[in-house]
């Protein structure tokens, strides 16, 4: 059970943030080939996130690369260079139906075949931007077993619903949608980026919303975020106490051969234990919430 | 005239060698003249104040920094001298930035031979280290520059000293008029031990001027000038709060030790002085502080904005200023009673019968670099040249319970963690806690801290573990070449030696 | 590879590096490195330099480094990136370039 809070996004033509993103410890690191690289940057960016990849630094944390889409002229270079110097997870952006992704798995096989990788290996996440992508979360959630998660990217989005970012209204079924997909498929979800980064009021709402509607984590811009997303994912000194005594008692259970147990007349069973595991996970990672 | 001594005392045996009474003016004349007698001090020119100083070659000069890039007061003044054609001159500023390359000049044509600062930066500090000077600089703390003066090694003739307003007689501030500089702390001690005391005042002001950080009985010459200094210059842009990310991190894991570090109770003190990430800490120091229910005592040292925030916020009661950083630290000093001006005696001389650093609880300093013994470089840069200052780094690492030291990991390639560190300032016994990006090591010798800290869930490291790591990034530096000649003597705060900086091969 | 034309990768940024790359007037390979690290780091940027340049089979022309403090592999990337864009090579073998 992979933690899966915070995606922090980096430019992958920015030398001197490769060089540095790893101390501020996100869950995942997301270099981006795509959006956050100009047209002409394009093959440096990929030799950039390519050489970064390999850093040594770089392996105790969870490598995700922003591939380009790979109808265009660049997302194959981008695949073979990435999979090729060992990211754990490429994203795919732009991402309309299953068949993406299972194009996706079949150029990532090939390029694990021919580079002497574990095929397999590669994991994959998707992006999904669009009217069509989110009605079809379902089927692309279930594309590939090497799916990790599916992720609502806003921007393109709300374009494409001819509207724009305001209180969430605008994503709310989006939102829905996406999250119920991976639920259904078991994989993680994440939320849109805030990209007002002044307004630290306005992130922790939203924070607050995606988290209790369910999602594992978000996308982030900027490494000031990680610490504020970290802290409002954090249970409260509270929630840990239950949750220590919740296992306990299942432990307790397990041992006495029990099929259910309660807890101080509750009944305590496998996701009310399953949850508990997730706060205590959380606390461990950045304890409780401040 | 009164001749009183001439008929009654002129035989008496018991007043053998006592001067006798020779006129109500014979000490001072100028009180026989209505004029004279209250603008006596007041030269025309500052070229009449160096006349009347009596400065010969040879002799010492001094000025405070308290202006910092923005100082006009240094250069215009040896420029003068140089004009006046004074030679062999010693400079003992108490400190000198990067907008003093001029003496470069002076220095290459023998007006100045010899240098006491607690730092320099720019064209001066590279001329210097690549052996401009045939004598070494010596390079001396805050409080070290006052032991050096007490202890009779550094005899200062004639202070020039920067004050935005003075009256005719030398009342002077550095809180009212034009360029404000606020706390004269600096100034405090060399108006006190010089031979003479000329003010450069930008403004003079009608009698009495109030407050009086430097007083007129400490005062021979008031000189009027243009202009002693660009106060907008003096922040070194840490005034606002930085949004670098990285700064902000290591600002988050400093708050986080001293939170942590078994001093942060009702009543303590700090110090953070102006680097970004420290300032940064304070603010985040802020939030815990409410949510623990605590005041501070007393914030010490160079003050920036963010100190006098929390001081008008109530959660600091005193503000103990011997260097304001930015215009909100002289502005604070201006008006609130409780922001109080120190000299650099009071604040850490080791000599002085009461420093404020012997009181210190906490304390948040900079490195260029630090080794795995904890000592700390913060004079000479990564090739050996000097680019910066001693300060009061070494006196409140002396004198605080926990001293912490801030800073990033590598800086571009340069690693911050070496091995052994290119010049010793503040002696690794006197560092407690160095807190970067990628980590935080205590120093062996604090045990108690270090179980602290990590009980805290902070990544505390070993200092070995950071050195590694920054090595393992940026590869291993190879050794600077340095010759023979000594180019800068490092003083401890108590005078003794505790290292040399040497000319860098070219 | 053979560079057939004046290209430039990277930038002045601090922990980045500027490298131009350019044909060779005579025979043979001339490096040019300046850096804000020589002292220290200046021997052993040369040797990444000039290891990568062997690895994409660069044997002529001139390249010129200025550096800004970028780690090992930042100069590889932009090393590479110059050399291709000079060269005008779309596709290419990538385990030259680890």
């Amino acid at each position: 059970m992979k933690l899966r809070r915070s995606m922090l996004f980096l430019p992958g033509a920015n030398a001197a943030m490769l060089s540095t993103a790893f101390v501020y410890k996100p869950d995942s690191i997301m270099f981006d080939l795509e959006d956050a690289v100009s047209l002409r940057e394009k093959d440096a960016a990929r030799l950039l996130v390519f050489h970064a990849l390999r850093l040594p630094v770089y392996r105790g944390i969870e490598t995700v690369v922003r591939i380009n889409p790979l109808n265009t002229p660049f997302g194959h270079a981008d695949l073979e260079a990435v999979v090729r110097a060992g990211v754990d997870v490429v994203r795919l952006p732009k991402t309309d139906s299953a068949e993406d992704v299972e194009v996706l798995e079949r150029e990532v096989e090939r390029i694990e075949r021919a580079c002497g990788r574990e095929v397999g290996s590669t994991r994959l996440m998707a992006a999904i931007e669009s009217a069509s992508g989110v009605i079809n979360a379902l089927s692309i959630a279930k594309a590939s077993p090497r799916l990790i998660g599916i992720a609502l990217a806003g921007f393109d989005y709300v374009m494409d619903m001819q509207t724009e970012r305001g209180d969430g209204t605008e994503l709310f079924y989006a939102r829905c949608a996406v999250l119920h997909a991976a639920r259904a498929a078991k994989i993680d979800a994440f939320d849109v980026v805030w990209s007002d980064l002044n307004d630290e009021a306005g992130f922790l709402k939203e924070v607050d919303l995606i988290k209790r509607l369910g999602f594992n984590g978000k996308s982030l811009i900027n490494p000031r975020q990680i610490e504020l997303l970290h802290n409002a994912f954090a249970p409260t000194e509270e929630e840990v106490d239950y949750a220590r005594r919740v296992v306990a008692a299942a432990i307790e259970g397990e041992r006495k051969g029990l099929g259910v147990v309660s807890l101080n007349g509750k009944m305590v069973d496998a996701p009310v234990i399953d949850h508990a595991r997730r706060v205590l996970q959380r606390a461990e990672a950045s304890g409780t919430r401040k | 005239m009164n001749d009183l001594n001439a008929n009654r005392l002129s035989n008496e045996p018991a007043l053998d060698r006592l001067p006798r009474f020779d006129g109500y003016a014979k000490q001072t004349p100028y009180l026989k003249d209505p004029v004279q007698k209250r603008a006596r001090k007041v030269c025309e020119t500052l070229e009449d104040a160096i006349r009347r100083s009596g400065l010969k070659d040879g002799m010492t000069i001094s000025f405070h920094h308290a202006f910092r890039e923005g100082d006009k007061t240094i250069n215009t003044v040896v420029e003068l001298l140089a004009r006046m054609g004074y030679k062999d001159l010693t400079l003992a500023s108490s400190s000198l930035l990067s907008c003093n390359a001029p003496l470069i000049e002076h220095i290459r044509n023998g007006v100045v031979t010899r240098i006491y600062t607690s730092g320099m930066r720019g064209k001066l500090a590279e001329a210097i280290s690549n052996g401009l000077m045939q004598n070494p600089v010596n390079i001396h703390s805050h409080g070290g520059r006052v032991k050096l003066i007490q202890d009779g090694e550094l005899k200062i003739d004639v202070a020039f000293l920067g004050v935005s307003t003075a009256d005719c007689f030398g009342n002077a501030n550095g809180i009212s008029g034009r360029s404000r500089c606020g706390s004269l702390g600096y100034a405090m001690v060399d108006a006190q031990h010089a031979g003479t005391v000329i003010l450069l005042a930008e403004e003079i002001v009608p009698f009495p001027n109030a407050p009086a950080s430097i007083s007129q009985d400490q005062v021979d010459w008031v000189v009027k000038v243009d202009q002693i200094g660009d106060p907008s210059k003096i922040s070194v842009g840490a005034a606002r709060i930085t949004s670098n990310p990285r700064e902000l991190l290591i600002a988050r894991y400093a708050a986080e030790v001293m939170i942590h570090s078994g001093y942060f109770e009702q009543g303590f003190s700090l110090q953070t002085g102006s680097g970004a990430a420290s300032t940064a800490a304070t603010r985040f120091l802020e939030g815990h502080m409410r949510r623990k229910g605590i005041t501070a005592s007393f914030a010490l040292g160079g003050i920036t904005g963010g100190i006098v925030d929390l001081h008008k916020k109530g959660l600091i009661s005193r503000i103990i200023d011997t260097q304001s950083f930015d215009a909100d630290a002289a502005e604070s000093l201006r008006t609130s009673p409780d922001h109080i001006e120190i000299s650099t005696n009071e604040y850490a001389n080791p000599g002085s019968k009461g420093a404020f650093v012997d009181q210190m609880d906490l304390v948040i300093l900079s490195a260029l670099e630090i080794d795995l013994d904890f000592n700390v470089n913060v004079i000479t840069g990564s090739d050996g040249v000097m680019r910066g200052a001693s300060g009061g780094h070494c006196d409140v690492a002396a004198a605080a319970n926990l001293s912490i030291v801030v800073a990033p990991l590598i800086r571009s390639r340069i690693p911050t963690v070496v091995r052994r560190v290119t010049t010793v300032v503040t002696p690794g016994e006197c560092i407690g806690v160095l807190v970067t990006d990628h980590g935080i090591a205590v120093n062996p010798n604090r045990p108690d801290v270090r179980e602290r800290l990590t009980a805290a869930g902070l990544p505390v490291m070993t200092i070995e573990e950071l050195q590694q790591r920054a090595e393992s990034i940026t590869g291993e530096p190879r050794p600077i070449e340095f010759l023979d000649k000594v180019v800068g003597i490092i003083r401890y705060r108590d005078g003794s030696v505790i290292d040399v900086v040497r000319q860098v091969k070219a | 590879m053979k560079i057939v034309k004046e290209a430039l990768a990277g930038t002045l940024e601090s922990s980045d590096l500027l490298v131009k790359v350019s044909p060779a007037a005579g025979d043979g390979l001339d490096v040019v490195i300046s850096s804000e690290v020589m002292q220290q780091f200046g021997a052993q940027i040369e040797q990444v330099v000039r290891d990568t340049l062997n690895a994409l089979g660069v044997t002529d022309g001139l390249v010129v480094v200025e550096d800004k403090g970028a780690l090992d592999c930042a100069i590889r990337a932009r090393v590479q990136t110059a050399v291709l864009r000079g060269a005008e090579v779309q596709t290419f073998n990538w385990s030259a370039l680890s």
